[in-house]
């Protein structure tokens, strides 16, 4: 089974350290306190098409949009078991809405041949949750958003579980080729070992600028767009908590106040 | 502005609430407010829908008794393209992002997911969205066309009274081409386990933030000391630190304890939406900028490794 994963490097939201500023242009953030990791759903996709290529034989293709930076995640998506990888870079691909990013995928899946594409079920940044389905339609393949579970039936069908709202599981049965866009915590990750990480540093990363995809300069960033984001803002907030100041022995004591207070403990 | 359709959105004999929080929104934005029905027998949510609506496309066929996303797709293609709505809603939950994406480029129809609240500037509209886990908004600017799809966060605006009373025009499905690409199999429910945290008093509600595993016994002293019980985020339960009953949120549990005591947990929406109604929220973070703050009644921002401890110490100090 050969299967294509897209990934996409995002800054660590997780880190108490990234902040999130807008930048002078109104349409970018300061990313010069941001960590970068690979987008958690995507780390979900890369353990689905590793576990199914141990399981069933084939390759995985890692594909990613972004600078050379973004090496680092697909690196590491190598190490864990990936084949190959294409990088899609070009300074035209900035401001790719939803439409463009997954025109741009296309460009690199179209001719692999693959009998599934996984993607994650949102980018943690924009989070749109929408360019893998998006990439389905442009690929004429079916697809499933939301995918916990993943169970090959036969070499044409898999059964797949959707998670919805209250962690209710809706079963589907999908035919391949076919298009899952990933959600967390269906698998365990693994952790690269080693060895995969001296090997992957072997391992090609193909390079694909806007020559190479074949698309033209009105189908990529903003002008290949149909739903560009024009303007960040700093959100309106409501009344923010009552801050409890001072150092850990002070703070904890009066939260337990306040807690005794309020009849809580 | 003409038409705007709202898809209706069902699961399992219960009409989703985010159907009439649409259905109020396209009634603000001042266009004919037209319910897109897909359903099997289902006379009584197109009733319930008529009343904020002024118009019901009902179309009653067992290929819509279950969510299928290929058979819903099918059918509001062909209702978009006849009847040629300005703008179609549709719910960005679990059933709508499986069709937003692949429906909009399908038709080659500007759109966009997760909006938080759509204006209009003259008859285009204008969205809303988060970016960065809700730490900054960003607005959507359409290219221009003649119809719009936009995905819409559930609870995000809230459903009014209705107050309008639409005729229900039972339609025949467009579509009668069979769909075997996919197929709905059965819903599969999610596990119960030994505490049910929708009924707890207290909890003390963990996320990412607590870091590695080994903090667990800090935080089970925490709960035990305050006779509270152990909830989390989807981000603690993937990691495997908590069976997946206790993790609050969308596709969680909803709670509402006495006490919810939030620890490193960044208070994104899909979790909020599980916690808000709780009486009294304590957030620690070391973020000042997580948005769980504008959602406690207390904040410290800190370490929660050096808090929670300091807490441990004084909880036992008071209880002698
Ligand atoms: C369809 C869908 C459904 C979802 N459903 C749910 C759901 O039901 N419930 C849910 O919770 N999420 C859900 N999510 C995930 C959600 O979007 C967030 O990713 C998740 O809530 C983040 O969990 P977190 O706050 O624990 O982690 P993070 O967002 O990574 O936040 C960790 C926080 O810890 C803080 N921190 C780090 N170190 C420390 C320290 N030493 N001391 C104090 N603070 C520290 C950081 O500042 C940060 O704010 C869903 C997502 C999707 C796409
Ligand atoms: N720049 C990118 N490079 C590779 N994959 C991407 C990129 N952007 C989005 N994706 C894929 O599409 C999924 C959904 O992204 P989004 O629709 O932006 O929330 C991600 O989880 C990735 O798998």
């Amino acid at each position: 089974m050969n299967i294509v994963v897209c990934v996409k490097q995002v800054p660590d939201t997780s880190d108490p350290d990234t902040e999130v500023h807008i930048d002078g242009t109104g349409r970018g953030v300061d990313q010069s306190k941001f960590s970068f990791v690979i987008n958690d759903a995507d780390n979900y996709a890369v353990e689905e098409a590793i576990l199914l290529k141990e399981k069933h034989g084939g390759e995985v293709t890692v594909v990613n949009i972004g600078g050379e930076a973004a090496n680092q995640v697909i690196r590491m998506a190598l190490a864990k078991g990936g084949d190959g990888a294409v990088r899609l870079d070009d300074e035209s691909f900035v401001y790719s809405d939803v439409v463009a990013t997954a025109r741009l995928l296309k460009s690199a899946i179209k001719d692999l041949g693959c009998d599934l594409v996984l993607t994650g079920c949102m980018a943690s940044d924009d989070g749109y949750g929408a360019v893998g389905i998006a990439l389905a339609q442009m690929l004429e393949v079916p697809h499933a958003a939301y995918v916990k579970t993943v169970e090959v039936v036969d070499d044409k069908k898999l059964k797949v579980g959707r998670e919805l709202e209250g962690g209710l599981l809706e079963m589907n049965e999908i035919e391949m080729p076919c298009l899952l866009a990933i959600q967390t915590g269906g698998n365990e990750p693994r952790y690269a070992s080693f060895k995969g990480i001296r090997e992957a540093s072997k391992k090609e990363i193909k390079v694909m600028d806007l020559a190479a995809t074949g698309l033209s300069a009105d189908e990529v960033g903003e002008s290949g767009s149909v739903a560009v984001m024009t303007q960040y803002s700093v959100p309106e907030v409501g009344d923010l908590a009552e801050m409890i100041e001072g150092d850990p022995a002070e703070t904890s004591a009066k939260l337990a106040n306040i807690l005794k207070e309020k009849g809580l403990v | 502005m003409g038409d705007i359709f709202v898809l209706a959105e069902h699961r399992e004999g219960e009409l989703r609430e985010v159907t009439l929080e649409m259905l109020t929104l396209a009634g603000q934005l001042g266009g004919n407010v037209v319910c897109v029905l897909l359903g099997s027998g289902v006379d009584d949510y197109a009733s319930k829908v008529a009343g904020y609506s002024d118009k019901v496309i009902y179309i009653d066929d067992p290929i819509f008794a279950n969510f299928n996303a290929m058979a819903y797709q099918a059918a509001l293609s062909e209702l978009i393209k006849s009847e040629k709505p300005s703008v179609t809603l549709i719910g960005n939950t679990g059933q709508g992002v499986d069709i937003i994406g692949s429906l909009a480029v399908e038709l080659e129809v500007p759109f966009t997911t997760d909006a938080v609240a759509v204006t209009l500037e003259g008859d285009k509209p204008v969205v809303t969205r988060q970016y960065y886990g809700g730490k900054i908004n960003g607005n959507i600017n359409f290219k221009d066309a003649d119809t719009y799809i936009i995905g819409v966060r559930e609870a995000a605006i809230p459903a009014g009274e209705g107050g309008k009373s639409g005729e229900v025009a039972k339609t025949a499905n467009p579509v009668t081409a069979e769909i075997t690409a996919r197929k709905f199999l059965e819903y599969v429910e999610a596990a119960v386990g030994d505490v049910d945290i929708t009924q707890s008093t207290l909890l003390v509600s963990i996320g990412r933030g607590i870091r590695e595993d080994k903090n667990m016994p800090m935080v089970e002293e925490l709960a035990q000391l305050m006779g509270a019980d152990i909830s989390g985020s989807r981000a603690v339960v993937d990691a495997g630190w908590l069976p997946t009953d206790r993790q609050v949120g969308i596709s969680g549990k909803t709670v509402k304890p006495k006490l919810y005591l939030a620890l490193g947990i960044s208070g994104a929406f899909q979790h909020v939406t599980g916690m808000k109604g709780s009486d009294l929220v304590v957030a620690i973070n070391k973020d000042p900028d997580a948005p769980i703050f504008q959602y406690a009644d207390y904040g410290i921002v800190d370490d929660l490794l050096k808090v929670v401890p300091a807490l441990i110490d004084k909880l036992k100090e008071m209880k002698g």
